[in-house]
């Protein structure tokens, strides 16, 4: 009861309270924003992404993500991160084109103002959006909201889940300096996923964006995903 | 989407418990007098109906024990705004029926009561129509409706519950307005219908991909046997079973309410029709509340086309 008239009361009532990690506002400019960055030049649809980041976030203090009829002729769980399959143009000019997709780490992320417990915070510090499992109610309205399907409902834990960046991982000094990626990024064996601070103009992340034409997803909602994609290249062969 | 029975009772219900409540408060307010053993009953119903209402909105959350939370955020989500809005109004709702021997006719607390039933109303609709990308509910219209379809079915049960009781007074109001609002209703259910039938969608597989090839199909969804995105965002409803729902909640939640009140209207024993007239609607506006989530297409459903 005492924590949630402290809840209620808001922030100035806990002003005394360790710092957790701060609450970008709606609309705030960050000055750093963690983001990945897609390479589909390179991404061979091999799913390696897919199952690092289940492996990685399965394991972790958060607790499992559900999986429900594993050995079942349906099988069906929770996942931050799928590679879908997509093809371009008519046969036999076609293209075969593989699109990782995950929580896009929005600028202006539509699912954090919709939530009425305040589960779902993007990060001040880097930019990254979060779900507070032990505040989330379950009531998926941030998920109606997320024109992008970022999000799932963990159908044990009934909780809502995402990407986190690996946020438990990036900043983990126990690990190798090496090892502070995302588990995707440290899985894909073609080098398909960059990783790093967009806001940064000098990072390998903002320099592929800009040298690559990387663009966001559904502009047209004006979320400004912090993710961004980089895009087929045709390449000719050498004569 | 998927309608969830839940929001789809929670909605319809708590809507036409707002709209009995809205029919007693502007009678008070227009010196209509009920007897207070009347007034005392339709609040009751109207309270029994708005907490099983919030009792079924529990049904949608996965976590109920941690409900108190969703009003913590009321600075920026409505629907954390329609979690202190109901109980609110459900107390006042239980004042006003508490303060029937003690007060009169004074006008305070219908007045009140009157404006949390709008503000309740406001948050509802507002929790569906502030989600910009989903189209066929970010449009004026979704409070519209979401107002006249409560006060419609508010106004019919408050006419059989006058009728029932021998309210003449009351009857010689809701009844006549009961019919107007059913066809009013029904008029800006149909323009949301006809404003949704010319939608043109913003969102393309091409702006989801951001790959612009005027040929463009899904070849894999990324997962063999459904997820979340695919439970929770599909009917999963042939178009032929939408439109006979569409059929349906027209000809059960407008069209025959309002041919039937318009009989009761002319005839003297119309107990019986104006509860034919209700029964008639619940299970029409149930149907045009699913039919409201079920054509709702979420931009995200363009991720999930093709299993493999």
């Amino acid at each position: 009861m005492i924590g949630w008239l402290k809840d209620v009361l808001g922030r100035h009532a806990v002003a005394a309270a360790p710092a957790v990690s701060a609450r970008a506002e709606p609309g705030e400019t960050l000055a750093k924003q963690l983001a990945l960055v897609i390479d589909l030049n390179v991404c061979v649809g091999c799913h390696a992404c897919v199952t690092s980041c289940k492996e990685w976030n399965t394991s972790g203090s958060a607790g499992a993500l559900a999986d429900q009829n594993p050995y079942g002729a349906n099988p069906t769980g929770t996942f931050f991160n799928r590679v879908q399959t997509f093809e371009a143009g008519v046969f036999p000019g076609t293209e075969t084109i593989h699109f990782p997709k995950s929580c896009l780490h929005c600028e202006d992320p539509p699912c954090v103002p919709v939530c009425p417990t305040g589960a779902s915070y993007k990060r001040k510090e880097d930019g990254i959006v979060l779900v507070d499992y032990d505040k989330c109610i379950g009531c998926k309205y941030c998920a109606w909201a997320c024109p992008y399907g970022a999000r799932e409902l963990d159908e044990e834990r009934q909780v809502m889940t995402k990407c986190t960046l690996c946020v438990d991982r990036i900043y983990d000094e126990h690990l190798p300096k090496d090892d502070r990626q995302p588990a995707c990024v440290k899985a894909c064996p073609t080098g398909a996923r960059l990783f790093g601070d967009v806001k940064d103009p000098s990072s390998e992340v903002s320099k592929a964006i800009r040298e690559r034409g990387g663009y966001a997803l559904m502009p047209e909602w004006e979320t400004q995903p912090a993710n961004q994609y980089l895009p087929r290249r045709i390449t000719k062969a050498v004569e | 989407m998927n309608p969830a029975f839940s929001v789809v009772l929670f909605t319809t219900l708590a809507g036409a418990a707002q709209g009995l409540v809205v029919a007693l408060a502007l009678a008070a307010l227009c010196g209509i007098q009920a007897a207070p053993a009347f007034a005392g009953r339709v609040l009751a119903i109207a309270g029994v109906m708005l907490v099983m209402g919030l009792l079924s909105s529990f049904g949608h959350l996965g976590r109920k024990e941690r409900a108190w939370r969703a009003v913590q955020m009321w600075r920026s989500s409505w629907l954390s705004r329609e979690c202190i809005v109901l109980p609110v109004f459900i107390a006042w709702v239980a004042l006003w029926w508490f303060m029937l021997p003690l007060v009169g006719t004074q006008i305070v607390i219908p007045l009140i009561a009157l404006l949390l039933a709008a503000l309740l109303w406001l948050c509802t609709a507002k929790i569906y129509a502030c989600l910009r990308f989903i189209q066929e509910w970010a449009q004026p219209l979704t409070l519209v409706n979401f107002v006249l379809i409560g006060m419609a079915s508010g106004a019919l049960l408050a006419s059989a519950l006058a009728a029932t009781s021998n309210e003449p007074a009351l009857l010689s109001v809701t009844g006549p307005a009961a019919l107007v609002l059913t066809l009013a209703a029904w008029a800006t259910r149909a323009l949301s219908l006809r404003h949704n039938a010319a939608l043109k969608h913003r969102s393309t597989l091409q702006s989801a991909t951001g790959i612009h090839s005027t040929t463009l199909v899904q070849k894999s969804m990324g997962m063999s046997a459904g997820a979340f995105n695919t439970r929770e965002f599909f009917h999963g409803r042939t178009l032929a079973a939408l439109g006979q729902v569409k059929l349906a909640f027209q000809l059960l939640g407008f069209a025959l309410p309002a041919a039937i009140a318009a009989v009761a209207l002319a005839s003297d024993s119309s107990v019986l029709a104006w509860w034919l007239a209700v029964a008639v609607q619940a299970p029409g506006l149930l149907a045009e509340r699913w039919f409201f989530f079920a054509q709702a297409k979420h931009p995200q459903n363009l991720y999930y086309q093709v299993v493999s």
